[in-house]
């Protein structure tokens, strides 16, 4: 397999012959992508090719792999120093004049962190981007803390990793891994990768797979010993860092990372909600973080001055550069929702029928680190507006990563007052905006297979029986069951469904609800009254927005917010008699 | 007492009477404080500095009595991000840096005469901060209408948190103790010896609690709040108005005088008692541009 449009040529260096692909326009910056362990260069085909738009990518096969050819003999041939050579060598020939921007994966990352942190590599990297790779010596560093001075923490992530690293045990018994990976584990291995690890079927693993990680086994044996037992004490990389952790990852620890700052002092730190082989399961985001950082470091390098309103708010790192889309954001949780959003670095898409207010949270958003905000206009209860909401947003700003079914309407009154009318307006928007959203979106999320969450707004009174709401619990009831069934079904995509309940909120929500059975004053006056109420206790949307943060972030079911939903919640599960009890009650309207 | 001073305005000319001017000359004096104080903010000041500042560059100048003592807030605490009982309000060690927004808020008496006053800033750049002192606009505008309409008080306190609402931001007054918008002010009697209480002037809040006393007979209030003794239109006197914004950990408010009179002539029943202030001329500076 090659990959497409890239032009091949060969480096010589040490002995050993590198095959070097590039793509995009040389005249561009420079992106050197390395490979991992048991890969070849085809590991990054698809983030390669989207990179290709915008800078000039080159991979080239590690030395043993794929088609570049390997040391003799092997032993002592995949040392760290002589890797160095090998990227010295490439990054001569494609970017003799240019430092490059590196990127690398799992052991390319292991590697690329010794290019960085060594004295004689400073001037040739502009940048790094680590997956799934942490430094050996850092590693090294990292145990030796914790096995001197081993607190309940320290000692419990060590003996995580330990038990994560049980391969890397494997790896240095001698000749057994070799004739497992040409043997039958070679052959198992394109599946296993799909079904533990979640990689597309497709044209990787290439053919040369039994070799490469026959031959990749000697990086473990050449380099792990030596480096955790006398790591460096100088590994300080010369050059700013992103790192980019996929939370899911079997084989490396989140805590791994933790002292990083004292290592590479200027740190983009990233998160993934992905397994390990991210190049594979996540190009998209990938690609968007790389051209990201690789930009701004440019831009720093031409003396530009970065966005004065960069985001910094909680989980920046998860939903940076994000695409997020909030339904009802014109005001309340959706608009406090589009804000938090927005502060965590994500851009925004601002869905409400009211115009000015979605216009509005647009420009706030931008406003407070959102890198870029639109304002839809649309009625979510609208099947063929929402249609074509749907296509508009694919084609112009991209499949969306975080859905926010939020948009809602409150009615009140009880059942034998309440109209057919009453009725369908409020399943409308309440349940069928949701449908809408779920169906549009997270089919466009499930077709592109690189994950996504969709969150959808119920309330308490989705479990909370009420004789004074029985359509808006009725509505909300539904969404939240179908929030459990969507994520069901879609869990197998990587895809999140979290339902929010919140109870009482301080929103706009009761000054705009329909009380049905009264009279136009009547319904004035009580829509007065609930929105005094709501502000006497004053629970601020922003903490929900908060929880909606939290729920993607942790991937959570359902979540009560307000402690009155948290107590319904209770109730629900273990007194439902004393929730049938409250529901009789009539409301101080 | 001060119903008296506000009738005697010149209705042709809007001319102020002396207990007017009185009372724009200690508000000048200290929006002039605040704005030489804030000159003098830099990096590493403390809000307890800051409130000194202002404490000392007003007694300078002659202010013996308050009816509250200087306030300073840095960065998030002007939003009252988290603030729970109002001993918060007072100036912590909370220092100064690049790019917050603070607000200096005081209320020096001088001559008998009140002033109470908010002036927002921040230190060096921040679009935020801008955007939401350039919203306050419309809010100095909806008040002034809404009270020549003799609205009920309570009413337009709703109408400008609905204005906020829809402005995107929170209403953070309501933070203030009774969650007042506004409170009257007054004249009071100079004494050598005026004790305080929690940072308020003893001379003061007795005044204050005087309105309150006739107030409650008379169902009006002097404290402009989001409750129901705050039902009633608006009383002739002079209203220290302070909305106050908040959106994300940054916040910006104004406070000033509103002169309400007895007038039939809506012009004259109601009016800012100075449109020469920072934040006035700010507005305009940014239409001009």
């Amino acid at each position: 397999m090659s990959i497409e449009q890239a032009t091949e040529r060969w480096v010589r260096t040490g002995g050993v012959e590198l095959c070097v692909a590039e793509l995009g326009d040389p005249a561009r910056p420079t992106v050197l992508l390395v490979h991992g362990y048991p890969d070849s260069k085809e590991v990054w085909a698809d983030v390669a090719s989207r990179l290709a738009a915008h800078f000039h990518v080159v991979l080239y096969d590690v030395r043993g792999h794929g088609r570049s050819t390997a040391p003799q003999p092997l032993r002592g041939g995949f040392t760290l120093e002589k890797l160095t050579d090998d990227f010295l060598a490439v990054a001569d020939a494609v970017s003799p004049d240019e430092p490059v921007h590196l990127v690398g994966h799992d052991w390319g990352s292991v590697q690329a962190w010794e290019f960085v942190t060594v004295r004689r590599t400073e001037g040739r990297i502009a940048s790094f981007t680590s997956m799934s790779g942490p430094s050996l010596d850092h590693f090294g560093h990292w145990i030796k803390k914790r096995a001197t001075r081993p607190t309940p923490r320290r000692a419990a992530q060590l003996l995580g990793q330990g038990a994560k690293s049980w391969y890397v045990y494997m790896l240095h018994t001698p000749v057994l891994p070799e004739l497992a990976w040409r043997g039958p584990l070679g052959r198992q291995w394109p599946k296993i990768l799909q079904r533990v690890e979640k990689v597309p079927a497709g044209d990787y693993p290439t053919a040369s797979l039994p070799q490469d990680a026959a031959h990749g086994a000697w990086l473990y044996r050449d380099n792990v010993r030596a480096r955790l037992r006398r790591p460096r004490a100088d590994a300080y990389a010369h050059a700013p860092v992103q790192l980019i952790t996929p939370t899911g990852d079997a084989f490396l620890s989140e805590r791994l990372y933790d002292d990083l700052e004292q290592w590479a002092p200027r740190l983009v730190r990233r998160s993934l909600p992905a397994k390990h082989w991210v190049p594979r399961t996540r190009p998209d985001q990938l690609a968007a973080w790389i051209g990201d950082f690789v930009t701004a470091t440019e831009d720093t390098a031409a003396g530009v001055a970065p966005r004065d309103t960069a985001a910094s708010g909680p989980h920046a790192d998860r939903f940076g550069g994000q695409l997020v889309l909030v339904t009802g954001a014109a005001g309340g949780i959706g608009r406090a929702t589009a804000y938090a959003f927005a502060e965590a670095g994500a851009r925004i898409v601002a869905v409400d029928r009211d115009a000015e207010g979605a216009a509005r949270t647009a420009e706030m958003a931008r406003l407070i680190g959102a890198p870029d905000a639109w304002a839809e206009t649309v009625d979510v209860s609208d099947e063929q507006a929402m249609e074509k909401l749907a296509e508009k947003v694919a084609t112009e700003y991209g499949v969306v990563d975080v859905l926010v079914n939020n948009a809602g309407i409150g009615l009140s009154g009880s059942f034998l007052d309440t109209t057919p009318e009453d009725w369908k307006k409020v399943l409308d928007v309440n349940l069928w905006g949701v449908i809408h959203g779920c169906r549009l979106f997270g089919k466009q999320m499930a077709d592109r297979g690189q994950g996504g969450h969709i969150v959808n707004t119920a309330s308490a009174a989705a479990y909370q029986p009420s004789r004074a709401l029985p359509a808006y619990s009725t509505s909300k009831a539904a969404v939240l069951m179908l929030s459990e069934c969507l994520r069901a079904e879609l869990a197998g995509r990587g895809i999140g469904v979290s339902a929010i309940c919140p109870g009482l909120v301080n929103t706009n929500i009761t000054a705009t609800a329909r009380f049905a059975g009264v009279s136009a004053e009547e319904e004035k006056r009580r829509q007065q009254k609930s929105s005094r109420l709501y502000g006497l206790r004053n629970y601020p949307p922003e903490k929900v927005a908060d929880a909606v943060l939290k729920a993607v972030v942790r991937n959570q079911a359902v979540v009560p917010v307000t402690p009155e939903a948290r107590g319904a919640r209770l109730l629900s599960r273990f007194a439902p008699k004393a929730l049938r009890a409250i529901a009789r009650m009539e409301p101080p309207l | 007492m001060t119903s008296a001073a506000v009738s005697a305005v010149s209705a042709s000319q809007g001319e102020l009477t002396a207990r007017l001017r009185g009372f724009r000359e200690v508000q000048r004096l200290a929006y002039a404080c605040a704005e030489a104080v804030a000159a003098q903010l830099k990096p590493g000041v403390t809000e307890r500095e800051a409130a000194r500042m202002q404490r000392y560059w007003l007694r300078e100048r002659g202010v013996a009595d308050w009816f509250h003592l200087p306030f300073a807030w840095f960065g998030d605490r002007t939003a009252f991000v988290g603030f729970r009982v109002p001993l918060q309000f007072f100036p912590t060690n909370r220092r100064l840096e690049a790019g917050m927004p603070f607000i200096l808020d005081m209320a020096p008496v001088h001559q008998g005469f009140t002033a109470d006053i908010g002036y927002s800033g921040c230190l060096g750049l921040n679009p935020v901060h801008d955007k939401l002192l350039a919203d306050l606009e419309p809010h100095r505008e909806l008040i002034l209408r809404e009270v020549r309409e003799r609205r009920p008080l309570r009413e337009i306190y709703e109408d400008v948190e609905r204005l906020m609402t829809r402005q995107g931001y929170a209403n953070r007054h309501r933070a203030y103790p009774f969650g007042v918008i506004a409170h009257k002010v007054g004249q009071v009697k100079e004494r050598r010896w005026s004790p305080r209480l929690f940072g308020f002037g003893t001379q003061a809040l007795k005044g204050l609690a005087g309105d309150a006393l006739h107030g409650h007979r008379d169902g009006w209030s002097p404290l402009w709040s989001p409750y129901t003794f705050s039902d009633h239109p608006p009383r002739p006197g002079l209203w220290a108005v302070e909305p106050h914004l908040g959106f994300r950990g940054t916040g910006a408010k104004f406070e000033e005088i509103l002169v309400v009179t007895d007038s039939k002539d809506p012009e004259q029943s109601a009016f800012w008692l100075d449109d020469d202030l920072p934040h006035v001329r700010r507005w305009a500076e940014e239409k001009s541009a």
